[in-house]
């Protein structure tokens, strides 16, 4: 497969603040990409940077094999999907959608056809005279796709564009957008806070903090397979204790829980000594005193389609349990003592 | 009041209706005495007195006539014995005016709309200051600025004075009572009211849309054409227009830098009302005739905007 983006070791600093620090990574063509990360990780700046809005301390871009850090963003056949959208107030729908085939000089003909298109692509064709102002948000949204990806740029960019979506649409553009994807082949870098949104249509995630990228890899990988502390507490909700390292052979390793008890588990660090360990809520499951680890329940939250039973481990460690709330659930009464299993794959040992 | 009922609630606001228009008159009796004695009553004024009969040393005797506008539109010879034709004086007057005046509005839109991007474009904390820099000047009477103007451009001024001694130019340029000097004077006078408009309007652009205009391959020269120029639009035809009218009827530009031979049609009202040399009538008609023209563009400027609003 062919890369279409390569980014090496990209530095940006403003003035003193270093908001990237050496960032490096590769993303295939045709590949949905994410960008993922709390607000100020770095992650909009590196999107910024490939559109050519911000200049590039340090280290090169490169389009499919050519260097583009030095070049302006209209000259970049890369094209952006804005997160509050910036579409043209005083342009209509079509021309709005038609404003880069224009600009590439497209005839009047060809602009019209191709504008069409997309709107047709977006559902939209019946708005196509409208002002932008005289659209919903999801419409506007959806605008804004079919306006970038009219003149078939060979990489979309996304800055958190479902962000000012309410919770309904947001989920059906999921879908939308991943399938759009799917049906162009047009490579998408995709940035956002939402891990969910992160999970449910990404090819591979990039999580960043603090301008450094913290792990690359599949969603899968990222939500089973947390490299630090940063990313297993960032991705989903998990429980992070610190505990003793017993022993550490090859990518597993035996350490000591703080009631005293031992256990096996994946790890994602070689050093001996104390490190936190990931245990996934939804990976634990009640049983009867005596099978698995001794524990007292402290509460039940309902949830809806989960509970969450909060208990708390004999030696005092607080640990938040999820269990679907199926027809056969028996629900725990605070203060009852339970045995806790660890599901394979449950606990994994972090690096910090 | 009667308590919050569902049953009494329409009563309650029929009642506060009533109160609301009872209340009106006098709400809005200040309004009307600030319009009808500073805006309706001396424009009235004028208008009667264009259509008066003029008073030798000044003033008017009140007697119908049309001789004011006779005056100002048509020529019958030196006395009055010649078969009447078009007066072409007092057009030209105005077509000089609005020359002049054109010219000005050109001259402070070139220089007022970078100037009010670069202060729209700093960081929010610096904006104030700026804006405070551009008023400055104002705080000292238009008289004394346009007086000062002329101490500077003279042939033997400071102006002069730093060209001569930097060896750009052998002879002091003449630049007073020039068509120079008027729209020097003119844009120095109107300047900030092209600034502040146009600052509001850029102010409120969203420049995201011109990351998105270079985004979607955009040059900067198309970015300016056909995304920001429309947009701030409303603000630059703001400032046009309050750089323009003031610009058409001022007399003291051209009066104080001007000379006899630049002379504009505030300068021509103004002569009407002064001494002995005064007609009343005729500087009354040229108002009222100033002021329809100006109508005519505000009319046209509104009729524009609206068709804008409507698409």
């Amino acid at each position: 497969m062919q890369t279409a983006i390569d980014i090496r070791t990209v530095t940006k600093t403003y003035g003193t603040f270093t908001a990237l620090h050496g960032v490096s990574l590769s993303i295939m063509d045709n590949e949905f990409f994410t960008l993922l990360g709390p607000s100020g990780c770095g992650k909009t700046t590196l999107l910024r940077m490939i559109a050519g809005f911000e200049d590039v301390t340090k280290g090169d871009i490169l389009l499919f094999g050519q260097n583009i850090a030095a070049l302006d963003p209209n000259l970049r056949p890369v094209n952006t999907v804005f997160q509050q959208y910036a579409l043209f107030p005083h342009m209509s729908v079509i021309d709005n959608v038609a404003f880069g085939l224009k600009m590439k000089g497209f005839d009047l003909p060809t602009r019209r056809k191709r504008a069409g298109e997309m709107l047709d692509m977006v559902h939209l064709s019946s708005f196509a005279d409208r002002l932008p102002a005289q659209l919903s948000g999801g419409q506007q949204q959806r605008v804004a796709l079919a306006r970038a990806l009219a003149p078939q740029p060979k990489v979309l960019l996304l800055d958190e564009p479902l962000s000012a979506l309410d919770l309904k649409l947001r989920q059906a553009m999921r879908m939308e957008l991943k399938q759009l994807q799917q049906d162009t082949g047009i490579t998408f870098i995709f940035v956002t806070h939402d891990q969910e949104e992160a999970l449910t249509m990404s090819n591979r995630i990039a999580v960043m903090s603090a301008g450094h990228v913290q792990q690359i890899g599949t969603p899968r990988d990222i939500y089973e397979s947390p490299v630090n502390r940063f990313v297993a507490d960032f991705i989903g909700e998990t429980n992070l204790l610190e505990v003793e390292v017993a022993s550490i052979t090859g990518d597993l390793a035996q350490v000591i829980l703080p009631g005293g008890h031992s256990i096996t588990c994946s790890t994602a660090t070689h050093d001996p000594g104390r490190h936190h360990l990931s245990i996934r809520p939804e990976r634990l499951t009640l049983g009867p005193v005596g099978t698995g680890l001794e524990a007292t329940v402290d509460q039940v939250i309902y949830l809806g389609t989960d509970l969450q039973v909060l208990v708390r481990l004999d030696g005092g460690t607080p640990l938040q349990i999820r269990i679907q709330n199926a027809a056969r659930i028996e629900v725990p009464e605070p203060g009852t003592r339970i045995g806790l299993q660890l599901e394979e794959g449950a606990a994994r040992l972090l690096a910090d | 009041m009667a308590a919050p009922t569902p049953t009494t609630a329409p009563d309650s606001g029929a009642s506060s209706d009533a109160t609301y228009r009872s209340a009106r008159v006098p709400l809005l009796l200040p309004t009307w005495l600030v319009i009808g004695f500073f805006l309706i009553l001396p424009v009235a004024l004028m208008a009667v007195y264009s259509f008066l009969t003029k008073e030798m040393r000044g003033g008017v005797i009140w007697e119908f006539s049309l001789a004011a506008y006779d005056q100002f539109f048509i020529n019958r010879g030196l006395f009055g014995d010649e078969p009447a034709s078009l007066e072409w004086t007092y057009i030209s007057v105005f077509g000089r005016s609005i020359a002049q005046a054109a010219t000005a509005t050109t001259l402070c839109l070139l220089i007022g709309f970078p100037t009010a991007w670069f202060i729209a474009t700093r960081a929010p904390a610096t904006r104030g200051v700026w804006l405070f820099l551009i008023t400055v000047p104002y705080w000292v009477n238009l008289l004394i600025r346009t007086v000062s103007l002329r101490f500077l451009i003279r042939e033997n001024g400071p102006l002069n004075d730093a060209l001569l001694g930097s060896g750009l130019i052998a002879e002091p340029l003449a630049l007073i009572n020039t068509n120079f000097a008027v729209q020097l004077g003119l844009f120095y006078s109107y300047l900030p009211f092209m600034v502040l408009p146009i600052y509001a309007a850029v102010e409120r652009y969203n420049f995201t849309l011109s990351e998105a205009a270079a985004d979607l391959y955009a040059s900067r020269w198309v970015t300016l054409r056909d995304i920001v120029l429309p947009i701030v639009k409303p603000g630059i035809i703001a400032g046009c227009l309050l750089v323009f009218i003031p610009s058409l009827g001022a007399f003291l530009a051209p009066n104080l830098l001007g000379g006899a031979k630049n002379f504009m049609i505030g300068s021509l009202i103004e002569e009407q009302f002064k001494r002995s040399l005064g007609n009343w009538p005729f500087g009354a008609a040229v108002s009222m005739i100033l002021m329809s023209l100006v109508l005519v563009l505000l009319l046209l400027y509104a009729r524009s905007m609206a068709r804008a609003e409507a698409r």
